[in-house]
């Protein structure tokens, strides 16, 4: 019998009139990586928080750490068996640097004792050696990837002795090959006998690292399964509760010539890009981040100036000094930075939806009616079928699913025909990424352009016309999904 | 996933989001009519018609600087320089009526009137032109102007005052429009305009945007530089009309009056639930908060109180209200 490192049983929690968890049960073995998996709100989070000692769930609950059998465990317990969670946002301290912030409980044990930046230092150099990551303990972690961030998080945990560690959606926003480098610190962890959760909803990574899958639906345990045979398909099937079948694209019709780029370039993001968009066509453009895709993308979008190259719409030449003359022009761009870019969280669904439009909804001059602003959204609303309880709610408290969906309406509201999606999937679930794609791909039939960029392989396979790949700021390859395998694109994606 | 997304939402269901405007105004409503109550039971004569006309005298010189510090703080900025452009608006109409103008007969005060508005609007102008292209904090550039401002009207007016403002000027300041005093009926006027401007033009809808997410407005295709040098002409134009009455109702201009104001104004838009953060608050329950303060004011005056006592009272009050309104932005 393997060694337990935790065990929870009857595990059920109630917020208000909503029952979160009910009866779930948890294990965890020594020396493990387990993938926690589950769509968003199906309660994951909250049985974290709850094994950690933040919540505490409803009378009934069994918790075992190694021998140990307790009823209950607060946050300090947790911390004291070695139980630690990196949540997304990491909780870095991005002005001190990478040595600091490892060594940071000390200066917390003891604000008055100053600490020797060379003790720190070599420190960090042990705990980095450790996990055999490769980090400088000397920079800021302000000027580091997200990736480098979360090797120092680890770093901090590690430094606090952790036995068992918990990931939050650890490679959300890390490049396929950040995400390599990631699971093989996770192999090396638990090697030396570290459990490793990891609440990820990438799948295809989660079956590559992990021992088993604990998967949950809607606040209960699906079940927990080896992930030796699991394929991606039955992993999404078991996530939403229902089969999805994706279908190529099939060879579609396309129109005519609609977007022309000729040797773009902007100094230091990409060079001599050229490329041609027909009306109709999905143009999928892969590439990893930092490949220079979301600069182009600026770039079309008229954020950015060329500082090079030529670009042409219908023939004429397209000169954008604002990203208000490219919505003139047709173009719309859906940012992969939803959160920040895509749209304004705190503000009310409705006014997300008629942000791009407003001149429209103004009428007569000078009045912006409230009332077409609501007929607006509702109509985007039941198109695009958006899950909307109230549109006076900030689009914050929406799904990323269904935050996707208020972007693409308020792009699709300036009726644009070149319409570019950033990684239109990022932090949206398996169920909802379906949904998604099922309306780009009716926007095409509709004759709509529309440039994929993305960095997954299967996105794009699926769903584009003609797939060019960007690598360091160039267009390296040209391939259409019928000639080439996914899993070539893949490999060509992340060499 | 229905009851995915019917619990995501009501996780988030807060009144701040959803009616957060009900319930602010309704705060401000029930303070108003508290201090009324309060100040009717224990001060004599506070039910006066006297009392109620000095009291609309003497609001709207506070309340008009509130209304153009409120603009501002919605767009996520501030603008200190409130009260010394309303000093540099008072000086130019003042100078101009007694100077360049005052050979232009019946059209001098008009003139000189606009001239002043658009002097505080310049102010603004300015500020906004340096807070949309060099990107530097509001606050760093309104204080900057502050300074600026105070220093250039001291230095031209030597640190003394100008005053003897013909009849005609002094009139905004002392008569009355169906009994209610000038300065009162221009600020309601200011304070519905504003609230329309904010409510239900693209410029305000803008400014609500930014203030939450100035980056992600500027992506949805809005000219956020055109909207934050709007924003701040509008606050300048709504100080200079506030020099124009506390010019009328002193008839002397002095560079560094009515600075005390300065902090008031930004605590009575927080009081009033506008958002520190930007993004957020409405200018009724602004309105209403500022009279609950007149209220007090002229209340303890009459109880006889000293003047100063009367400032840490309203300090006390704001404090206060701040109390009262936690509960109800306490998530559900």
């Amino acid at each position: 019998m393997m060694d337990i490192a935790i065990s929870a049983k009857h595990i059920s929690k109630v917020f208000g009139q909503v029952r979160v968890l009910d009866d779930v049960a948890f294990e965890l073995r020594r020396g493990e990586v387990l993938c926690l998996a589950g769509e968003n709100g199906c309660g994951k989070s909250t049985l974290i928080k709850i094994i950690n000692g933040v919540y505490t769930p409803e009378a009934g609950a069994e918790f075992q750490f190694g021998d140990d059998k307790v009823s209950g465990v607060t946050p300090h317990d947790a911390r004291h068996r070695g139980i630690h969670v990196i949540w997304q946002d990491l909780a870095l301290f991005p002005h001190l640097t990478v040595a600091e912030n490892i060594v940071f409980d000390d200066y917390v044990a003891s604000p008055l004792r100053p600490l020797s930046r060379k003790k720190a230092h070599d420190e960090a150099r042990r705990i980095i050696g450790k996990i055999g990551a490769d980090l400088d303990p000397d920079m800021l972690v302000e000027d580091l990837s997200i990736a480098k961030r979360q090797l120092v998080a680890i770093c901090r945990v590690m430094r606090a002795e952790a036995k068992i560690i918990f990931m939050d959606e650890p490679t959300a926003s890390l490049t396929a090959r950040e995400v390599k480098a990631l699971l093989d610190i996770a192999r090396t962890l638990s090697a030396q006998g570290i459990s490793i959760v990891f609440v990820s909803h990438r799948l295809s990574e989660v079956l590559d690292v992990c021992q088993r899958v604990t998967v949950l639906r809607n606040g209960k345990l699906v079940g927990t399964y080896p992930t030796e045979g699991m394929t991606q398909a039955r992993l999404s099937e078991l996530m939403t509760g229902r089969e999805l079948t994706q279908e190529p694209r099939a060879a579609g019709k396309v129109g005519e010539l609609l977007l022309e780029l000729q040797g773009l370039s902007r100094t230091g993001e990409f060079e001599d890009v050229s490329l041609k968009l027909h009306r109709g066509e999905i143009l999928g453009l892969a590439g990893l981040l930092g490949a220079g895709r979301t600069e182009l993308a600026h770039v079309i979008f008229g954020m950015h100036a060329p500082s090079s190259g030529r670009m042409f719409k219908d023939g004429k030449p397209l000169a954008l000094s604002s990203n208000r003359d490219a919505v003139a022009a047709g173009i719309a761009y859906v940012s992969e930075d939803r959160l920040n870019l895509g749209l304004v969280q705190n503000q009310s669904i409705n006014m997300n939806t008629a942000a791009t439009v407003l001149p429209e909804l103004e009428a007569p001059r000078f009045f912006l009616s409230p009332k077409r602003i609501r007929q607006l959204t509702a109509d985007w609303i039941a198109r695009l079928q958006t899950k909307v309880s109230n549109a006076e709610l900030p689009v914050s408290s929406l799904s990323g699913g269904n935050q996707q969906r208020v972007v693409l309406a308020k792009w699709l509201a300036t009726k644009p025909d070149v319409l570019i999606l950033d990684c239109p999937t990022v932090g949206v679930d398996v169920g909802a990424k379906q949904g998604i794609f099922t309306i780009i791909r009716d926007l095409a039939d509709q004759g709509m352009s529309i440039i994929l960029i993305s960095d997954e392989a299967g996105e794009l396979w699926y769903n584009s016309d003609r797939i060019l790949l960007l690598r360091d700021g160039r267009l390296v390859e040209e391939a259409r999904p019928s000639d080439i395998k996914e899993e070539e694109l893949e490999g060509m994606i992340n060499a | 996933m229905a009851s995915d997304s019917t619990k995501t939402v009501s996780s988030a269901l807060s009144p701040k989001q959803i009616g957060g405007d009900a319930i602010e105004l309704m705060v401000m409503a029930l303070l108003l009519a508290a201090s009324i109550a309060l100040f009717s039971f224990m001060a004599p004569g506070f039910l006066s018609t006297g009392n109620f006309s000095s009291m609309a005298l003497q609001l709207p010189e506070l309340a008009i600087l509130s209304l153009a510090m409120f603009v501002p703080i919605i767009s996520g900025g501030l603008n200190l320089s409130v009260t010394f452009t309303a000093n540099i608006a008072g000086l130019t109409t003042a100078w101009l009526v007694k100077g360049a103008l005052v050979s232009a007969g019946f059209a001098s005060l008009p003139l000189a009137i606009a001239a002043g508005l658009a002097a505080g609007g310049l102010s603004g102008f300015m500020i906004g032109v340096i807070v949309a292209y060099v990107g530097a904090h509001p606050i760093l550039v309104t204080l900057g102007a502050m300074i600026f401002l105070r220093g250039l009207g001291e230095f031209l007016t030597r640190g003394g005052d100008i005053s003897g403002m013909p009849e005609a000027f002094l009139a905004i300041g002392n008569s009355a429009f169906l009994g209610i005093p000038m300065p009162m009926l221009i600020f309601l006027v200011a304070a519905g305009v504003l609230a329309y401007i904010m409510q239900f033009t693209r410029a305000g809808f803008a400014i609500h945007m930014i203030g939450s997410n100035l980056k992600a407005t500027e992506y949805s295709g809005i000219n956020v530089k055109k909207v934050t040098i709007i924003l701040y002409t509008l606050s300048g134009v709504l100080a200079g009309l506030a020099g124009m009455i506390m010019l009328a109702r002193f008839n002397s201009v002095r560079v560094g009056h009515g600075e005390s104001y300065l902090l008031i104004t930004i605590l009575a838009c927080f009081m009033a639930g506008a958002n520190p953060f930007g993004g957020f608050g409405r200018v009724l329950p602004l309105v209403l908060g500022l009279m609950s303060l007149q209220v007090i004011a002229s209340g303890m005056n009459l109880m006889g109180a000293s003047q100063h006592l009367a400032t840490a009272v309203w300090g006390a009050f704001l404090i206060a209200v701040m109390i009262v309104r936690a509960p109800f932005l306490k998530k559900t």
